[in-house]
């Protein structure tokens, strides 16, 4: 899929917490140490901090980067399972604390850990038709992870940002997109339930490798493309491992993939992943530069987006803080404060 | 549940917005009053002219306990009390620039508001 009226990326912005716990941490509490691990840390957000909290400051970065007025942004949407509130928007806190509102769109995108590329494509149609010059979409996640299960070793937060406008006023042309969804039980959490369940079986072949496999080949065939053409890949990253099987299946290296493999010292940042690993690899890319992003979200599906890289990334990167800052900045932390902060202790 | 006092206050609180007078560019926060005044958004940076480590938290803040609040000149000229947050006690020190980040202040209950404001942290 692509508009008729060519568009891109002119800002992004990414977010992670301060604070880590290191997944051995958490074996050491449920496992007394035993068995692997499938990340080495993940994020945790501070007391203070949630899904508006962190798409507030990754939205910042974006419109920073961008150069814009915040009030030529359209619409600020956010994608997310941990949205805060279950009703009331999380995006208008947050279009009111950019100073876009009244005149703008925002909604709530709820898709899994993709929730945050389909309000991409979303921003890619409003632009591309043009509705509307700038497109505010952002991926941001708290995860849950039920105390002692698999996923509370890799359940983590984060918030990744992308402004959509004209391909001519961007850091990266968006020459295509894909969507590939199916239903699959992989991975859900019904209303009012605090942690999600996963489907065992069905978590890595028929669900996040088969989609992503899918929609990567399916958008690299309609190109006429070669994991050679390009000089990065992003996978949405579970762990540290999923991304770098799908892409040796695909046929990408681990050099094309490096930039933007965060999971090993983030853990999963659910919708913000993907965007995350492309905010990564834009702070270090080329005009020139040709990458692949693909999310996946549970349920299930993957949104593939093949980018290339402008002139533009050479003066605009610097604007904002580079993932790379927030990255650096680990404060550990043991499971008793992890426990505290993520309203795991039952206070009677 | 006070809905009406927290809504007046957001702009203040999420984005740091005071006012400007129009003839002599003073800028005031919290915003001034009168016609010649008119809303200015800080820019949020500023240093830590001085502060205190709460031990005994505050209702509903236990879980930040120990937290610290300081009295931040903003480099517009306006002084503010406000929480710091991203650092530890033993961080923290006098004259040390700080950055505003928009972050929960208050949880009103399950029935209630999740409550946003400007807090300082080092900068980044």
């Amino acid at each position: 899929m692509k508009p008729n009226r060519p568009v891109g990326l002119v800002g992004y912005g990414a977010y992670v917490p301060r604070y880590r716990i290191a997944a051995k941490e958490i074996s050491r509490v449920w496992t007394d140490g035993h068995g692997g691990v499938p990340v080495v840390a993940k994020s945790v957000p501070g007391p203070d901090e949630d899904v508006i909290t962190m798409s507030l400051e990754a939205g910042r970065n974006a419109v920073a980067r961008a150069g814009i007025n915040a009030n030529d942004l359209s619409a600020v949407w956010i994608g997310s399972e941990s949205h805060p509130y279950s009703v009331k928007p999380s995006g208008t806190i947050v279009a009111e604390a950019l100073g876009v509102t009244p005149f703008v769109s925002t909604a709530d995108f709820e898709f899994a850990c993709k929730a945050g590329t389909e309000a991409m494509t979303a921003g890619m149609g409003m632009v591309g038709s043009g509705m509307a010059n700038y497109v505010l979409a952002i991926g941001a996640d708290t995860a849950q992870g039920r105390p002692g299960d698999a996923l509370e070793y890799t359940a983590a937060a984060g918030a990744a940002a992308v402004i959509i406008g004209p391909a001519e006023e961007s850091v990266a042309v968006i020459e295509e997109t894909i969507s590939y969804v199916s239903d699959v039980p992989d991975f859900f959490r019904r209303a009012d339930r605090p942690y999600p369940v996963h489907g065992n079986r069905f978590t890595g072949e028929p669900a996040y490798f088969q989609q992503v496999r899918s929609a990567s080949a399916a958008l690299l065939a309609k190109l006429g493309m070669t994991p050679q053409d390009f000089t990065y890949a992003v996978f949405h990253q579970p762990n540290a491992r999923f991304p770098q099987v799908v892409a040796k299946q695909l046929g990408f290296t681990p050099d094309q993939l490096a930039p933007g493999l965060l999971a090993g010292s983030i853990g999963n940042t659910y919708s913000a992943a993907a965007i995350l690993g492309l905010c990564a690899t834009l702070d270090i890319a080329n005009p020139g530069d040709v990458i692949l992003m693909t999310s996946y979200g549970s349920g299930s599906g993957a949104d593939a987006y093949v980018l290339r890289v402008t002139e533009a990334i050479i003066a605009r990167r610097s604007r904002a803080p580079l993932t790379e800052r927030y990255l650096s900045r680990e404060t550990m932390i043991d499971y008793a404060v992890y426990a505290k902060w993520r309203n795991k202790l039952v206070m009677g | 549940m006070e809905l009406a006092r927290h809504w007046r206050q957001r702009n203040a609180r999420y984005r740091l917005e005071g006012s400007r007078h129009s003839t002599t560019h003073a800028v005031a926060f919290p915003a001034a009053q009168g016609s010649e005044w008119l809303p200015y958004t800080l820019s949020g940076r500023g240093s830590v002219l001085t502060y205190a480590v709460v031990h005994q938290a505050s209702t509903g803040h236990d879980a930040e306990s120990p937290y610290i609040v300081a009295i931040v000149q903003l480099s517009e000229g306006p002084r503010i009390t406000a929480q710091l947050t991203d650092v530890s006690a033993n961080e923290v020190e006098m004259g040390m620039q700080v950055e505003m980040v928009t972050r929960l202040m208050g949880d009103t209950g399950p029935d209630g508001l999740l409550l946003y404001a400007y807090k300082f942290r080092p900068v980044l």
